[in-house]
Formats: C-alpha cells, structure tokens, sequence
C-alpha cells in the first residue's frame, strides 16, 4: 500500500497508443476530470490523418497531451513528465517528446516480438536498459484487463479493447483524481450497451486498484485546484467556442444562422455542433463542396440570414471566387478557415499559420477584406460574434482564422453572461432611399452609409425595393452593371476604403509591458499560450520583454505602428515562414525578427523562451 | 405562402428599366418575353420573386426582370439559390443557366440540388455552344463539332440533359423550346406549380455562334414530324394527322411507330406521375439530339418531400421539444460545468 501523497504544482500526461485504442477518449476524460477538480489545464490532442493505419506501426499512433495545474497555465506543456504507452510504436513515436527522468507507463504485453518489428525494435526497450535514465512502470495492462472483466463473461478480444479504462484508472489514481465521475460518465456513455459499460467499468476500477495496491509505485501524487476567477467554467475547445460563437451572434442580431459546409479536418465539428441546436433555428447544409458550401451561405445571406461557412486551408482555395462575390454583392458572410499544415493535403490533422496571406490576399482583383484570428479555445467564442458584428456593420465577408491547435485543444472558461454581450443591429433597409428623375421612390442598392461606407441591405420581401445585383462591376450608388473606367477605379478605392476604415473603431491595442522592454513580441492567433508561457520565462529570469497580441489582421489596428516604433526590436513568432513579419515589413518600414516553426506543431514554450532570450539578454 | 392581396400586375412591371443587351436574333429574347409575360398569372409578389443566375449569355437575364436578383459566378447559381431557398422559403426562386453554365462548369451543383429536391426552377437554356467566350463546343454540342477549340471535331459524348436530370433523381423534368412561346409559358407555369426542385430544359437558337442547331426539328414545315408533344394521360402521338405514335422496343427502351401498324393497346399513355422514371428516361433516350423526332413537354412530375419542408421540420420538432434556445443554457447545458468559489 502507498500512504504518502505528494503534492505538486504542475503535471503534464501524454496518453499515447494505436488510433483504434481510445487515446483520445481517456485523454478527454482525464481533461474533465482535472476540470472538474478545479485545476487549470491546457490539451493538445496528435493525431493521425488515417483513421485506422495498420496496427501497431508508427503511422498509427494517436496521442493526448494534457497539462494540469494548480496555477494559471498557458499551454499543453513542452515535455511530459508522464508517458503513457500502449504499445512499441506509441512509445518509439513519443520517446522524444520526454526528457529523461520522466515516468513511462507502458502495457508490458503489446511489447511481443511482432509490435516490437512493426515499430522498428531490433530489441525490446524494456529489457535492453536503453530506458535507463527514464522511471520504468511495465505493467501487463491487457492481461490484468482480461483478468478484472472475467466476471462479466466477455471474450479476451473485446475485453481487451477495454485497456484504456485500466490505464486511465492508473493515471487517475496516481493523480489523486475523483473515480466516481469516470464510472458515472461511462454508466451514461454506454447506457445503450450494459455489458460495454460493465466491462469498462471493472477495467477502470482494476487500474485505480493496481496504483493503490501494488508497490511499485512509491507515491500518489495530488495537483490542488488552482485559483481561479469565481464563476461557472467548461471545458472548451476552439471549434465548439466558434459554433457557440456564431449562434451567439445569431441571437444578438436577430439573423437566424445558415451554415453550408462541406466535412473538412480540422473543421468538422463546427457543422456537427451547429447541426445539434436546430432549436435555435440554426439551419445546416452539407453542400456537395466546398465552393457550394459557401454559395448556399451567400444564397442565405442575399435572403437576409447571417450565412456561414466552415472549412480549412484546401476547402479556401476552392471558395476563394464565392468570396470575391460576396464582396462585390458587399453581402455579410463569414468565412472560417480552421488552418492546418500545408500545402495541398499538406498535415490534415496538424496545425499551422500558413494561410494568413491567403486570408488577406488569396483572390483576384483588388478585393481585400477583414480578416481575424482567434488567440485561445474560449476567444473563439468572441471572435465569432466579431466577425458577424463586421460582417453585418460592413457588409463584407469576413475571414476567421483558427487552427487545428485551438479547434481540438481545450481549456477551462469560465462562462460569460451572455445577456451582457452587445446586440448587433442589421438595419435592413425597409423603405427606398431615392428618387428617379421623375420624382417616383427609388431604392440604390450602392448607395452608401457617409460614416462606414456600407451599403444597404435589402433581402427579398420588401417592394419597392427590388434590386439586381452580381459579379459584373457596379455603378457607384445605382449598382447597375457600370463598365465605366472611372467609375471601376471610384468602385476598387471605395471598397477598401470601406474595410480600411474598420480599425477606426477598433479598440486600442493592449501591450503587455510592465518593465519598459526594448524588445516587443508581436503575436496572433494561438501562439498566444506559447508567447505568454515564455514571456513569463524571461521576465522571471531578470529580463525585460513587452507582448502585443493581434486579433484583427486587416484591416490592422491604428495604433500599431506607434507601437512598433516604441520599440528597439520586434520579434514575430510565427507557426509559417514568416506571412505576418512580412505584412509588418511592408506595411510600416521596420525590421523584424523572425521566429518561425514549420513542423506543424505549436511551438514548445522552450523554444520560444530561447528565442526572445537572445534578444533581451543578448547571445 | 397564400397572399390573397396580390396586386394586379402586367408584363411591364416585371421589366426591369436595363437595356437587354443579347445579339440581335438571340433565342433568349422569347424566353425573356415568355417569362415575364408568365409572371403577372402565377400569383406571387416581384418583391418576393428572385432569379439567380450564373455566368454566360443566359445569365444576363436576372437584370432584365424587376424582381430581386443575382447575376452569381459560373455554375454555381444552384448552390446559391439552394442556400437562399432554404433560407428564405417564402420566395419563388429560379435559376437561369445555359449549356455550359449548368452541365460543365455546374454540373455537381446541378445535379444535387435535383436529388434534394430543394424548391427551386431551374430553366436551362440550351443552344449546344458556348456564345460568351465566342463559339466553343459545349457539353450538349454533339460529338465531331467543329469549333474554334476544335478545329478536327469535338471527341465529346454530349450530355442529354433529360437523361441526366432523371438520372438525378429530378423529380420535374421538362423540355420546351424557343420558337414556341405558350408551350414554354405553360412549361415555366408547371415548373413554378411542381414544389421541390423543376427542371426545364429549352431549346434555344444562337444565331451567331450555332445558327439552326434545332432547325431540323424546329422549323414551321417540320415540326409536326418532328415534335413530340407529351401530354399526361393521353397516348403519344405525332405527325400531321397522328400517324406516328411511340411504343415499347421490347428492349427497355420504346420506338417509333405507325399508328396503322400496331395494336392500339401498345401505344405508350404518357404517365407524368409515374414513380418509376424508368420509362420517362427512355423517352428521354428516344432521340439521341435534335435531328430526329424529339419529345417536348413534361417528362416526369412527382411528388416527393422537399429539403426545406423537412429542414423547416426538424427545426420545429426540436423547438417543440426543447423549446427556443436560450444562450446562456446552450453553455452551461453542453457538457460538465463546475462552480469556482
């Protein structure tokens, strides 16, 4: 028996197995488990683009990453200070994501010579002392699995695909977790098929049973609760923060919200959590592509619902024309782009900043529009409403990007009240706006608002206020087709005008820098957790450095500039090879230091602290 | 939607004050005539009235009528009218397409809002060329044709885009032409009466780029040869004085006939409502292009659910049991919440 427990401040678990042995369930339930204890947390889900690759080989090995704390935390964690490996391959595959010293747990049975070919072992590493320098659990998890669900009559074969629950139940007693919200959770899960829940159910009790009885390990180890704001929390992800987001801004405009999609990783779950909440009259369409996915948005927005579409890097190339309409019919549209690595194909399920460019600049013609990203799981929820707020203020489209890293990685959040969030106002034009020359009322459908340059928006229904509209080069005010060489170079400069002019309402940015640096590292999207995790770094070693994180793109902020120049050094870490240092270059005249991964994996706090290191300390 | 207060209207209010700007000749001209005249007896309101349309000549044709419109991008015009359709049930939308627009560029769009039977009109406009890049072959243009793009003949299978449509699972498929304007009228009215997706096919001369493509079944002194007009219930006959009539080829498909020749039983009574397409598609097959006698009118009209009924649907059954969202429940509803004191 283990009496003592030991506190500790910070632990990070990487769940690690085949594709088919539920990595990522236990890892989520162990995530809303230390969510539920109180802890701060931060996930990051690796998974392969198969669904299924071979057994037991490399390709087929998917991973759950989960950092919990007792302290505010920023990021799923460099280095695990716990493996759990289900087989060779899950071990070989994360062998070097663990610093030595590290505790593995490993199911001693999956190392038999034939998983050990498959994972390219000439020896077994659990007998060669080449994880030596590494605390060693080899634990025969399938065995004792089979062993604890005997009672319910299951065959070895489908008891064993319960091993999951066994390891959870290990790593659940080893962190002093509560078991009874496992057994309820898989009560409820399984509700449908007893038997799958009993045979869970004794397989997760023999795990905790194991950790407490056997002697193997010294201690239990306990990570308290961390201090956090009062409030009610969840646990978000990045793609369920955007679906909230946007019915959000349905409800605050008073639009009900048509989505068009087309199945997508890493943006998938965005149609799916949409498609539940038909009660909010949330209309879903899974086109048959992309580029319908976005015309049937745009049909939907022309009808005066706010359209939506979903997708990721390859799905914009394809909607990148539909896009180009929207903005020329200057119609709200919000278009997500769930980044991940690229191109082409490129990394389905891995994440990326590389379509920043595309977002700003990927169509024909002069046609710029707002683009903005979201830094964490929860502000994806608030950049949702931006964008519809944008979008229906402004009359554009809008590009919102997230990335594979916020859209599966979760946090806890602690709720806002959402009577408190600020309505948005459509002003559908009712009535006609001019006079033909005969005096009779007339509706211009280009005839723009002084102060946003925004066009009115007339949805089907009203008389008297019928209009065409299309892709062909509008006249100014009347929006007749206009091949007019003055008035397309009028249109071109008026239209940017029009987004140009979306930073003059943008809150002035907040720079973190307490210390009066000299070096400003300048952010988006979700680096945000990697730059605050190695900013704190710095600052706790002596050093000076000053944070700006950007969430509107384009247009950018007025104030940037200001701020950039404040500064001896500009430091831009990039998951790309460098779009917004590029952006920042020509657009205001300065240096800038690179900081760019390209692996498509966020970066390691490490990494970055090294980074800025070299630039607050020198070499 | 019934609306018992709809004004009176003519033709002229649902002309738009734009220059029609088609080729002197153009086909397009009576179809244009055809649909606006139509309009004033369908007992809808121009304000709740919308034509979508993609690119080509055809696509021009939203400008041209006073009601809401939208002169979209190549083949995609189904997709968008899908979406407004579905968001906006109250509306009578149609789609103008060509050829091109509609079987190449389009033809995925196409052939999906068909099978979910999304309450659209779809009128395709069919004259065999491409006229706005200026006369290259087109999906329906038939094989060896010798345009600009190819100079030894075109290599291409044509489409039949009545073949097609039920292929699609279309559950109204219709063929008119340019040169008959009650017929197209009663086909757009039929189009506009079936609810779910229609699906019209017109026979439209480009004077410029594919003069005379139907002219060998089109023109005055042949057409009684060479039209076959169907009509539900009624036998399909043809020729001046009905000589000729269509019956089973014994092989699947049906044939052409002397009416003196054969029993009258085996005559085919044209069944619009038949659920089985089977005998519509081989109608549809009966001429492999406008050079032998040809089957207009309706080909299949059947009743089938519409995607907006059922999508409007499931939103009412879930507001029924659940009630209407409410946001701040939505976040604490979904998944675990905990309280930090």
């Amino acid at each position: 028996m283990v009496d003592s427990v030991v506190e500790l401040d910070r632990v990070i678990v990487r769940f690690a197995g085949d594709s088919g042995d539920g990595m990522q369930l236990v890892g989520d339930r162990f995530t809303n488990l230390s969510a539920a204890f109180g802890n701060d947390l931060a996930t990051l889900p690796d998974y392969p683009a198969e669904i299924r690759a071979p057994a037991g080989t490399l390709p087929g090995v998917s991973a759950f990453q989960v950092h919990i704390s007792n302290h505010d935390i920023v990021t799923p964690g460099d280095f695990p200070d716990v493996l759990v490996a289900m087989n060779p391959a899950a071990l070989k595959a994360n062998l070097v994501h663990v610093k030595p010293g590290a505790t593995l747990i490993v199911n001693a049975d999956a190392f038999e010579e034939r998983n050990l070919a498959k994972a390219g072992y000439e020896q077994n590493p659990l007998e060669d002392n080449s994880l030596a320098d590494y605390t060693l659990y080899k634990i025969p998890m399938t065995t004792l699995t089979i062993e604890a669900t005997k009672p319910t009559g299951a065959k070895p074969r489908d008891a064993e695909r319960s091993k999951n629950f066994f390891a959870l139940g290990i790593v659940s007693w080893m962190y002093s977790r509560p078991f009874e919200p496992t057994l309820e959770w898989i009560g409820k899960r399984f509700s449908a098929r007893p038997e799958l829940a009993e045979i869970n159910t004794l397989a997760f009790k023999a795990g905790v049973n194991f950790g407490e009885t056997t002697e193997i390990f010294g201690h239990a180890y306990e990570v308290k609760p961390a201090k956090l704001d009062p409030g009610t929390y969840i646990n978000i992800t990045g793609n369920t923060g955007l679906a909230w987001g946007l019915i959000a801004a349905s409800k605050l405009s008073g639009l009900d919200l048509f989505l068009g999609s087309y199945p997508i990783t890493p943006a998938s779950d965005i149609l799916h959590e949409l498609s539940k909440h038909k009660n909010f009259s949330v209309k879903t369409l899974q086109a048959e592509d992309e580029i319908a996915g976005v015309g049937a948005a745009l049909g939907a927005s022309f009808g005066g619902l706010l359209g939506v579409t979903t997708t990721s890097g390859p799905g914009m190339d394809l909607k990148a024309e539909t896009i180009g309409l929207a903005l020329q019919l200057e119609l709200p549209l919000i278009v997500i782009d769930v980044q991940r690595g690229g191109p082409s194909t490129g990394l389905p399920t891995k994440s990326e900043q590389s379509d920043l460019l595309m977002a700003m600049y990927g169509r024909h013609g002069e046609s710029p529009l707002p683009v903005i990203a979201a830094k964490t799981p929860s502000d994806c929820f608030f950049v949702a409403i931006e964008a519809a707020r944008i979008a229906i203020k402004y009359r554009t489209p809008v590009v919102v990007l997230s990335d594979g890293y916020l859209a599966n990685g979760a946090e806890p959040w602690k709720l806002p009240d959402c009577d408190l969030l600020a309505e948005i106002d459509p002003k559908f034009s009712r009535e006609p706006n001019g006079e033909h020359p005969d005096g009779s009322p007339a509706f211009f459908p280009y005839l723009r608002d002084p102060e946003t340059l925004a066009r009115p928006w007339a949805p089907p229904g009203t008389a008297g206020l019928e209009h065409r509209v299309g892709g062909l080069e509008k006249a100014d005010v009347t929006g007749n087709v206009s091949y007019d060489p003055e008035n397309h170079e009028h249109m071109i400069r008026v239209r940017a005008a029009k987004v140009a002019g979306i930073a003059n309402e943008l809150a002035p940015l907040e720079v973190d820098d307490p210390d009066k640096a000299k070096v400003l590292v300048v952010g988006w999207g979700s680096t945000h957790g990697s730059i605050v995790g190695a900013i704190r770094r710095v600052r706790a070693n002596g050093g000076a450095v000053a944070h700006v994180h950007l969430t509107h793109m384009f247009p950018l902020p007025r104030d940037l500039g200001d701020i950039l120049r404040r500064y001896d050094r500009v430091i831009v870490p990039e998951l790309n090879t460098g779009q917004l240092s590029k952006v920042l270059r020509a657009e205001y005249s300065i240096e800038t230091i690179d900081v760019n991964k390209i692996q498509a994996q966020p970066f390691k706090v490490g990494e970055l602290e090294e980074a800025f290191a070299r630039e607050v300390f020198g070499a | 939607m019934t609306d018992t207060l709809i004004p009176t209207t003519t033709r002229k209010d649902w002309t738009s004050d734009q220059e029609v700007r088609w080729c002197p000749g153009c086909g397009d001209y009576s179809i244009l005539a055809a649909v606006q005249m139509l309009m004033p007896d369908l007992g809808i309101r121009r304000e709740n009235t919308v034509f979508i349309s993609g690119i080509g000549c055809a696509a021009r044709f939203p400008y041209y009528m006073n009601t809401f419109g939208m002169h979209s991008i190549h083949g995609r015009a189904p997709a968008i009218a899908s979406g407004l359709a579905l968001a906006r049930p109250d509306l009578s939308v149609w789609v103008i397409s060509g050829d091109g627009d509609a079987l190449s560029i389009g033809g995925n769009h196409l052939i999906h809002a068909l099978r979910r039977n999304v309450n659209l009109n779809i009128l395709l406009f069919n004259n065999q060329i491409y006229g706005l890049t200026k006369g290259q072959y087109s999906p329906t243009s038939e094989a060896g044709k010798v345009t600009k793009s190819t100079p030894f003949g075109s290599l291409e299978t044509p489409f039949n885009p009545m073949s097609l449509a039920l292929g699609a699972e279309a559950t109204f498929v219709a063929r008119t032409h340019d040169m008959d304007r009650k017929h197209m009228m009663e086909m757009f009215r039929r189009a506009h009466a079936h609810h779910g997706a229609s699906f019209v096919e017109v026979y439209q001369n480009c004077n410029v780029f594919n003069d005379g493509a139907f002219e060998e079944i089109l023109s005055k002194d042949v057409r009684s040869d060479m039209l076959i007009t169907l009509e539900h219930g009624k036998q399909i006959r043809f020729g001046a004085d009905g000589q000729f009539v269509v019956v089973s080829d014994g092989n699947g498909g049906v044939k052409i006939a002397l009416a003196q020749e054969v029993e009258d039983s085996e005559i085919i009574v044209h069944d619009e409502h038949n659920p089985n397409p089977a005998l519509a598609f081989a109608l549809s097959r009966l001429a492999s292009g406008p050079h032998s006698p040809t089957p207009i009118g309706v080909f299949r009209d059947v009743v089938h659910p519409e995607y907006g009924d059922q999508m409007a649907d499931q939103i009412q059954r879930a507001l029924d049991s659940k009630g209407p969202g409410d946001l701040n429940s939505l976040l604490r509803s979904a998944g675990a919440t905990w309280e930090v004191h």
